[in-house]
């Protein structure tokens, strides 16, 4: 992980974090009939009790809050009239067009409320309330609602149509009951002040924490405020790189995104001088043989492997010294 | 005007399974609501309110789900309130709905809680590995996995105490329809014998991932007079604490404890384990029940872990525990805190099926969440308060 900073000095450290994952939806009966009409390239829309025709069609009845049957589901145009639209003028990564285009609120013909969609045109001069648009499918529906890759202003529609479906095939495979959702979330994550210099000092090979001034109690990693007193804390306090194990696990199971393979030891290690402990990792030691108490001083990484990180800490080890009486660390467990 | 009166007057819930395929999430969380309101004998046009509770949004990738669900839950025109308290939020959820009723402003309020652990990865979205950190977390289990053995050091219980209450547990689970875990074969000694995930703890002593909804109708009074068989509610607590403190106690959390001694006030219960007749508490981790039977009051400290091996929080026992089957056999986790509010409400409504506990009257329901941090309970009796 490479940390950036500011051009201008900054206090506080900063660095990439990105979240993504495959989350799956279960699609229900009345959502999977309207992407598997997708899929044969026909669009579905449900009938409500006051007569309105929606697309997509709504699981549950707005005015009885009964529950829509797939059964009941009808089919509307892939041409329709847009209602109202916005300029998209620089298009970001997932949206259905990588070049300018416009979302819109399109009513497909023969449904009584508008389904938001993109439009492809020229430029923003190129639309307008009132016109009369149409679906453009992809070459190869998956059942999804970018099967529809964009309407586009009606007499202009090029690729596939609904002649073109494949519809009734007899090979037609079974109904779309789940579809993929890739969500990406790209953060720059930001430590506080205080996290800030902590982690400068031990791109030093230096552990520094914080007084609270109330309760005296030294807190590292800082907060830059006591969770107890809610008072600010200042005063710095370099504490050795050496302490004990208070409790742990041995991590014995895998999973998605983990850093270090397990089995491995995750320990609380309290410092000489600290009143709180943190999470490391423990080695130089068969895990079964991790003791409570077990005295443990900290293995650097070779310095020019350093940053600002507490991975600098390769992990802690056995120093071989007798353990601690459990009443010197009770009041931690 | 002082606080109102109010009851549970209808459970609802779907069952529990690991995944639940079939149904969309506004799907799975109207067979909830559909069950709760039928038992309530109420309509969507009966309710003033609703509050709906789920776990943080990364577990399923949806942003702030209320909005879309408010559809299916017949919200339009009204109240809808989304809590949000990590893993005690559907205990929580039940007592913002109940509030609303006791407060004097709604009569009939429905809460509904859920989550459809298949559609993403919780131990994935738990262990986000953060920049400059060591990347050491391993999810819930590698949370609380440490603590469970300053609990076993502290107490000095033998190690054999969480494979008791697995078995039991999962024992109870036979007689729930709901469960999502139902295996005859699960015994204390297959416990025993299962792999270590986060040593000490084992992978039977864990609870599932599952999909599942359940919903409750608390309504006021006069609704409730007219129910043939009233949940009333006699304590509601919520209490918090930070999340890492210098010395903070993890086995036995002061919000835990402090908010025990709040609504045993209230309730006017002065020894628990006499007074309250059974408790469904919120046990993701098999340790967590001796804990939390101390840090509940049910035992002096230290001493939880032999309420449990005497064999008093079994089904026939002193102090039933967890007759649902409890977290350990059913975990969609923003439900699981409403399911075990939901559980005690059943028993003392004597709507609990094959797993009643005979003429229970006073039941304690109990969640927590986050890092043992958000603390939410209430206890609901057959009687109406004094």
């Amino acid at each position: 992980m490479t940390a950036t900073s500011d051009t201008t000095p900054s206090r506080v450290l900063s660095a990439p974090l990105q979240v993504a994952f495959d989350y799956t939806r279960s699609t229900g009966l009345v959502l999977g009939a309207f992407m598997t009409g997708l899929r044969e390239r026909r669009i579905l829309a449900a009938r409500t009790s006051d007569g309105r025709v929606v697309v997509p069609p709504v699981e549950y009845d707005p005015v009885t809050h009964a529950a829509v049957s797939a059964d009941d589901l009808v089919e509307v145009g892939a041409t329709g009239t847009v209602v109202t639209w916005t300029w998209v003028s620089e298009p970001v990564p997932g949206q259905p067009l990588d070049e300018p285009f416009a979302f819109a609120l399109v009513t497909l013909d023969g449904a009584t409320a508008p389904m938001l969609h993109a439009v492809k045109a020229d430029g923003p001069q190129s639309l307008q309330t009132g016109m009369q648009v149409s679906a453009v499918w992809s070459d190869q529906p998956q059942g999804h609602i970018t099967d529809i890759q964009y309407f586009e202003p009606t007499g202009e529609a090029r690729g596939g149509s609904p002649a073109a479906a494949s519809a009734g095939s007899p090979d037609a495979p079974e109904g779309v009951t789940q579809v993929i959702t890739p969500v990406e979330l790209d953060y720059i994550y930001e430590a506080s002040p205080e996290e800030s210099a902590f982690f400068r000092a031990i791109a030093e090979g230096r552990l520094v924490g914080q007084r609270c001034p109330k309760c005296q109690k030294v807190y590292i990693p800082p907060r830059g405020a006591c969770p107890v007193d809610g008072v600010p804390t200042a005063e710095e306090v370099e504490l050795p790189d050496s302490g004990i194990v208070t409790t742990f696990c041995i991590v014995n199971v895998p999973f998605l995104g983990q850093k270090i393979k397990p089995p491995y030891v995750s320990a609380y290690i309290l410092l000489e001088g600290a009143d709180i402990a943190f999470l490391h990792l423990i080695l130089g030691i068969p895990a079964d043989e991790v003791r409570m108490g077990m005295k443990v001083r900290a293995v650097w990484k070779p310095r020019e492997e350093w940053g600002t990180t507490v991975e600098n800490i390769s992990h802690f080890e056995p120093t071989g010294e007798p353990d601690a009486d459990y009443e010197s660390y009770r009041a931690h467990l | 005007m002082g606080k109102q009166l109010a009851a549970v007057v209808g459970v609802g819930q779907t069952h529990y399974r690991a995944k639940r395929e079939d149904v969309s999430m506004p799907g799975l969380l109207r067979e909830a609501v559909d069950r709760a309101m039928a038992d309530a004998n109420v309509g969507f046009d009966d309710l003033d309110a609703i509050v709906v509770g789920k776990a943080p949004d990364l577990f399923e990738g949806v942003m702030m789900p209320e909005l879309f669900l408010s559809d299916a839950l017949g919200a339009a025109g009204k109240p809808l309130l989304r809590v949000h308290t990590a893993g005690s939020v559907g205990g929580s959820t039940a007592n913002v709905a109940a509030s609303l009723v006791q407060s004097g402003v709604h009569r009939r309020v429905l809460a509904v809680a859920f989550e459809k652990q298949s559609e993403s990865n919780a131990m994935w979205a738990l262990s986000i590995p953060v920049p400059f950190i060591m990347p050491v977390h391993a999810g819930a289990g590698g949370y609380f996995a440490p603590h469970v053995r300053s609990y076993i050091r502290r107490s000095g219980a033998p190690v054999h105490i969480g494979a008791m209450v697995a078995a039991k547990d999962r024992q109870n689970a036979l007689k729930n329809e709901y469960a999502h875990l139902r295996n005859p074969d699960t015994t204390f000694e297959s416990v025993m014998a299962s792999q270590m995930l986060w040593d000490p703890i084992r992978y039977d002593e864990t609870c599932p991932s599952s999909d599942g909804a359940c919903a409750v109708v608390i309504a006021d009074e006069d609704t409730a007079a007219a129910s043939p068989n009233p949940a009333w509610i006699h304590g509601t607590v919520m209490r918090t604490e930070p999340t890492t403190a210098a010395e903070r106690d993890q086995v036995n959390p002061q919000a835990g404890r402090e908010a025990a001694a709040a609504i045993y006030k209230q309730a006017g219960i002065t020894d628990p384990l006499t007074e309250i007749d059974c408790a469904e508490i919120y046990v993701p981790f098999s340790w967590f029940e001796p804990m939390w039977l101390e840090n509940l009051g049910f035992a002096a400290e230290g001493s939880g872990w032999k309420l449990t091996e005497s064999g008093a929080t079994a089904l026939d026992g002193e102090l039933p525990v967890n007759m649902s089957g409890g977290v350990l056999s059913s975990n969609p986790i923003g439900a699981s805190g409403m399911i075990r509010f939901a559980e005690a409400a059943l028993q003392v409504r004597g709507a609990a099926g094959e797993h009643q506990v005979p003429d229970a009257r006073r039941a304690l329901g109990h969640a927590y969440g986050g890092g043992s941090q958000f603390f939410a309970m209430w206890i609901v009796g057959a009687d109406r308060p004094a």
